[in-house]
């Protein structure tokens, strides 16, 4: 609550008068019956028509400030919910940009994305029925029962025995079920599954014709879902009938009663009447207010569930912005003795790695899939912190630098190619906003993506759709390098970013990439032994270890792991070809 | 027009249980009926409260005991009512489902391939879910709600009918109010939606390329883009649920109207002794009642309509007409791995030819490897022999026969395949290795593993070969998946091969092994390899060339060396480096 509290507070005003204004409505409500029995008591009974036109005008009367207080009460709620709401999804944006890479990586994307969107909307939702219902109907309820008391106390006590037993029935049925309905859709879930990967298999399944079986598992699985369904259908169906019959019970406990306080005098026929009516009343508030709570439970959940992310602290601080300068320096990059763990991972990523590198080099880091070598990259613009051990940039420890010199220092194109929608020049100059047109150009030329820019129709105007779902695969890749270049890093990193590219593209790339600014220190992070073998420097990682550092040649020598992923991609004798 | 064909299709989904519906309606009335007596009792039995000493005890004891008759009566029909079309409907939704789950498996993969699967999915899912909420409202509403309409005026014209025409008339004012506000807020929330719509997309977007967004600097920008959609969210928010709130309060307000007219007039009319107290009370209660089924009706009529919306999307996912079935002498048969392409013409596309003319002819234990670019077609041809597509033109023949003239089922035992997507049941390994041959034994299972040289991670695993893999394989790594499939293949081991190297993704090791079974697999059978290493290209019998979907050249390699084609660039930019 305590994040939502903040916003809340800047609609302090509106969140105090929804309820009160809806309570006001209710006791419109409760007036009701009041009024209704002394028409009859007095008014039909003196056969006074005046009484009645001004007790039927008081009805109207009230049904109308009713609807004032109910509008007012509805607009302050809809004001509070939706404000809070909007502060919520604000500041949980905000946090999501702080968070580091580890604790991204933790919580998934797709948890992130839910937290800003259902989640938030089911505790505006939630907020919403909460101010306007949480005073109404405990009011409704209990304001029965005292108006019940003023008209007789002996009967009355009938609605202190219907009230509990209502809500046992309505509370513990709604407690017996709730689990009931997890269980059913736990089942829709397995169906889901089973139906997803019926889709996905199709090929393999009938490759082995097994259309068969999947169809007659999908149909079990599909019963026992209904079996659960009725299950539940059964219990939950008992909720009208044992509600009403219990009302039904205290209103012939109030007529049995009633009949003898009519007969002794104490009571009019008014009044029997104005009992049964607030005895209907009852059981409408109460349904209602299970429903309340229904919707409460989901959206206080929600509303924890967020919280959860805001909690979540980075663990990563950076020093405010500095005007540190680099050292005088020959040396672009060095790892010393660098190891790398990732939360709740219990081996170890990367292990001991040392190594140097001097401006204007380019890095060849070539190993199997889980060998380290995304890992070993992201240490340099520090999306993650080592474990032990130091990274130094440009002379200085990583640490030393503040975010934004230390990105504005590491051009990274990350394996994962994302681009955002707008259009070609927005996701460019998203790598430096003061770009020039020239500037664009060239790095276009550079990333091979100029030829495929120019044949659009708008240029560097052509709209991107959400995750560039009108460019292909490598005319991403090629547009995510580009947006790398533009940004005129001095260290520049491709992570394994010639997947997508066919291989004379990919060797046109790197063509390219020799033809930088002499300064500029790349990485080449890749599988092949094609991309990277001349670079001035591999680095052969196997599981987290340096298992080779040298050039092309010099690894062929001496490091097996090099000569078997070479061999495994250019076959024995691959020298020769 | 289409509504009601869908309206009549679902009408004979539900005629296998005509029976609970013909009960549930019995039930239906007769809890209507009970219900709309309680009212009557209890105003008769206020009638014989007429005063002090003036309580006429027999009669309202008599109709005491009617009401609790009545409301037992109301209750048992009431469950009953419930449990009968929770039975219909998920019993109609299971059939829909199985019926649905039945189509995919003899779809044409055509269309499965042009569909998306999360489309068929939320067809066979959420469709159905939404179909099955609307068709149990409708259910439970739509009839009782009519017979409570009828019933009511019936009574209340038989008591008298100047009061029901105040009721009668006023009421549909109610609905007018409804409807009133619907049409304005329904302008609101298309508003919402398209404003919410916009910034799921954007939190979308920069959720998922948040490490783009920090590593280049932009979270300002992207927290100026989002709070501008934010604030907009919240005004148009407020507008729409203030707007749609108002509903209730105004239906209310014209209810307690009709309230205190029918008040007013019964008031007078009874002081003139035309009708007594306690039909003054009836009168109150129905008036209060009438207008609630009106508007259930009317929430009944959307979500029906919602419902019928879906169930036509799920008929026409039925609707698409099956594969073409096998020919009736269609035959059954073990192959000695000759196969045949003569003249084959495919494409997917009639206006883009693929395959033209192509012919091939493969010896028993013939290696055909197949080469080109990625995206260049590929699957293509497994597709085809597979017999997933049909050919346009030309045959395709094994040991003579043409495919189309054997059993799809006969035609694809014969091929083993290992795809690169490597597609694994959710269950245990066991199962997975016993796919294509459930009856096997554990020791032929462990036979296959260890042919694929699985066994030994299979063992390391906690559970052995009782590990329950989950959906798609999310514990395993994607080179022990490979393994799998191989070992699913192995444990058949048909006569004819469909493999598929991978690419990347698998550490070498595991490259290396995956290697080794797929060698020792083709030993002796005819195999098609879509090929990635110079090693197993060098070795195939014949190469087909392929580039974006053609076949361009074909040969083996020196052959095709000596041709100076496209393979020749192909080949040098791959491995000539």
């Amino acid at each position: 609550m305590k994040y939502l509290k903040i916003y809340l507070k800047d609609y302090k005003r509106d969140s105090i008068l929804a309820p009160l204004f809806k309570m006001l409505e209710a006791m419109f409500d409760l007036l009701v019956p009041v009024v209704v029995a002394h028409i009859i008591n007095v008014g039909i009974a003196n056969r006074d028509r005046g009484d009645i036109l001004g007790c039927c005008g008081i009805l109207v009367l009230m049904a109308i400030v009713g609807l004032c207080c109910s509008f007012t009460a509805q607009y302050f709620a809809a004001r509070a919910a939706i404000g809070s709401a909007t502060g919520l999804r604000h500041m949980l944006f905000a946090h999501i940009q702080k968070l580091g890479f580890s604790e991204m990586d933790t919580i998934g994307s797709s948890t992130l994305i839910t937290r800003m969107t259902s989640d938030i909307n089911q505790v505006q939702n939630g907020l919403n029925l909460f101010l306007r219902l949480f005073l109404r109907s405990p009011f409704i309820v209990f304001g029965a029962m005292v108006m019940a008391f003023t008209i007789n106390g002996k009967i009355a006590l009938i609605f202190v025995v219907t009230i509990p037993v209502l809500s046992v029935i309505i509370f513990g049925l709604m407690a017996v079920t709730s689990p009931l309905y997890k269980k059913v859709q736990g089942k829709l879930d397995v169906i889901t599954g089973n139906a997803r990967e019926n889709l996905s298999g199709v090929r393999v399944i009938r490759a082995f014709g097994r259309e068969k079986q999947e169809t007659e598992n999908f149909s079990r699985a599909n019963g026992e879902l209904v079996k659960g369904q009725l299950f539940v259908g059964r219990i939950s169906a008992l909720m009208n009938p044992l509600t009403y019959s219990v009302v039904n019970i205290g209103i012939i406990a109030i007529l049995w009663a009633g009949s003898r306080s009519v007969e002794t005098g104490v009571l009019m026929s008014g009044d029997i009447v104005a009992l049964v009516n607030y005895m209907s009343q009852i059981l409408v508030e109460l349904v209602k207010l299970a429903n309340l709570i229904v919707t409460m439970s989901r959206a206080m959940a929600s509303l924890g569930r967020v919280e959860q992310i805001l909690d979540t602290k980075t663990v990563m601080e950076f020093p405010e912005k500095t005007t540190i300068r680099e050292e005088n320096t020959e040396e672009a990059v060095r790892f010393d003795h660098v190891s790398l763990s990732y939360a709740q991972a219990g081996e170890e990523s990367l292990s001991d790695i040392s190594f140097s590198v001097k401006k204007g080099e380019t890095i060849g880091i070539i190993g199997g899939t889980g060998s380290g070598k995304s890992s070993l990259v992201h240490l340099i613009p520090r999306f993650y912190d080592a474990t032990s051990g130091e990274i130094f940039l440009l002379g200085r420890s990583v640490k030393e630098w503040d975010r934004e010199t230390l990105r504005q220092k590491v051009g990274i194109v990350m394996q994962k190619v994302q681009v955002f929608s707008g259009t070609i020049r927005s996701n460019l100059l998203m790598g430096n906003e003061g770009a020039g047109e020239e500037e664009m150009w060239q790095a276009l030329r550079a990333a091979q993506a100029e030829e495929f820019v120019r044949k659009k129709s708008e240029g560097l105007d052509e709209p991107i759709e959400q995750g560039g779902r009108n460019l292909s695969g490598g005319q991403k890749q090629r547009l995510t390098i580009a947006r790398a270049l533009v940004r005129k890093p001095e260290i520049l990193i491709l992570d394994d970013s010639s997947s997508a590219l066919d291989y004379a593209t990919d060797a046109a790339l790197r063509k390219a990439l020799k033809n930088l600014p002499s300064n500029v220190t790349v990485f080449l992070v890749s599988q092949r032994t094609s991309s990277i073998r001349h670079a001035d420097h591999i680095l052969v990682l196997d599981d987290g270890k340096a298992a080779g550092w040298g050039t092309h040649e010099e690894l062929l020598e001496s490091c097996q792991i090099y000569r078997e992923i070479y061999e495994s991609q250019y076959g024995k004798g691959g020298n020769a070809v | 027009m289409k509504q009601k064909k869908t309206f009549f299709r679902v009408l004979r989904r539900i005629r296998p249980y005509s029976f609970f519906v013909i009960l549930s309606i019995l039930c239906g009335a007769v809890s209507v009926a009970a219900q709309l007596l309680v009212p009557i009792f209890c105003g008769d039995a206020i009638d014989y409260m007429l005063g002090i000493g003036r309580v006429d005890f027999e009669a309202v004891e008599k109709l005491i005991f009617s009401i609790a008759l009545v409301t037992a009566l109301s209750a048992a029909a009431q469950w009953v009512l419930a449990a009968c079309n929770n039975r219909v409907t998920f019993c109609v939704s299971r059939d829909l489902r199985n019926e649905a789950m039945n189509k995919i498996q003899n779809l044409p993969l055509s269309y499965l391939d042009a569909h998306p699967s999360g489309d068929l999915v939320s067809r066979i899912i959420a469709d159905v879910d939404t179909f099955a909420d609307g068709l149990l409202m409708g259910f439970t509403q739509f009839f009782t709600g009519i017979l409570t309409i009828l019933g009511t005026l019936g009574i209340m014209l038989f008591l008298n009918p100047g009061i029901t025409a105040i009721v009668v008339l006023l009421t549909p004012l109610s609905l007018f109010v409804a409807g009133f506000i619907a049409k304005r807020t329904y302008k609101y929330f298309g508003k919402q939606a398209k404003v919410r719509g916009e910034q799921t997309a954007l939190i979308n977007e920069m959720v998922e390329g948040q490490k783009v967004v920090q590593a280049f600097g932009y979270e300002e920008k992207s927290m100026e883009a989002f709070d501008e959609v934010n604030e907009r969210l919240r005004d148009v928010s407020v507008k729409a649920v203030f707007f749609s709130s108002l509903t209730n309060p105004s239906t209310r307000l014209v209810n307690n109207i009709v309230y205190a007219g029918v008040g007013l007039a019964s008031a007078m009319i009874a002081i003139s002794g035309g009708i007594t107290i306690g039909e003054l009370s009836i009168f109150l209660s129905y008036a209060s009642q009438y207008a609630k089924p009106f508007n259930e009706i009317s929430g009944v009529v959307t979500e029906m309509q919602n419902a019928l919306a879906c169930a036509a999307r799920i008929f026409e996912l039925v609707d698409v007409p099956d594969e073409m079935p096998d020919k009736e002498n269609a035959a059954e048969f073990q192959s000695q791995g000759q196969v045949s392409l003569s003249y084959v013409s495919f494409s997917y596309d009639p206006d883009k030819p693929l395959i033209e003319d192509l012919n091939l002819e493969v010896k028993p234990g013939q290696r055909i490897a197949i080469v080109g670019p990625t995206g260049c077609g590929k699957t293509t041809l497994i597709n085809l022999l597979m017999r997933f597509y049909d050919v346009r033109q030309g045959s395709i023949k094994i040991d003579g026969t043409d495919i189309r003239d054997m059993t799809r089922h006969s035609l694809r035992q014969n091929f083993g395949m290992v795809l690169q997507d490597t597609w694994l049941k959710a269950g245990t390994i066991r199962e997975n290795i016993a796919y294509g041959k459930p009856e096997a034994s554990i020791e032929e299972v462990i036979e296959a593993a260890k042919a694929a040289h699985a066994h030994g991670f299979i063992r390391r695993l906690p559970e052995g070969y009782d590990t329950v893999i989950s959906e798609n394989g999310g514990n395993i790594s994607q080179g022990q998946k490979q393994l799998l499939c191989i070992a699913r293949v192995m444990l058949c081991l048909p006569p004819m091969l469909i493999l598929d190297e991978a690419t990347s993704n698998i550490d070498t090791r595991t490259e290396i092994r995956i290697q080794e079974a797929f060698a020792r697999m083709m030993k002796g059978r005819t195999s098609f390899l879509v090929a990635h290493r110079l090693s197993t290209i060098r070795e195939a019998d014949v190469i087909l060339v392929m580039k974006d979907g053609h076949i361009l050249e074909k040969g083996t390699h020196e052959s095709l060396m000596a041709r100076h084609g496209f393979y020749e660039k192909l080949y040098n930019s791959q491995f000539g480096g």
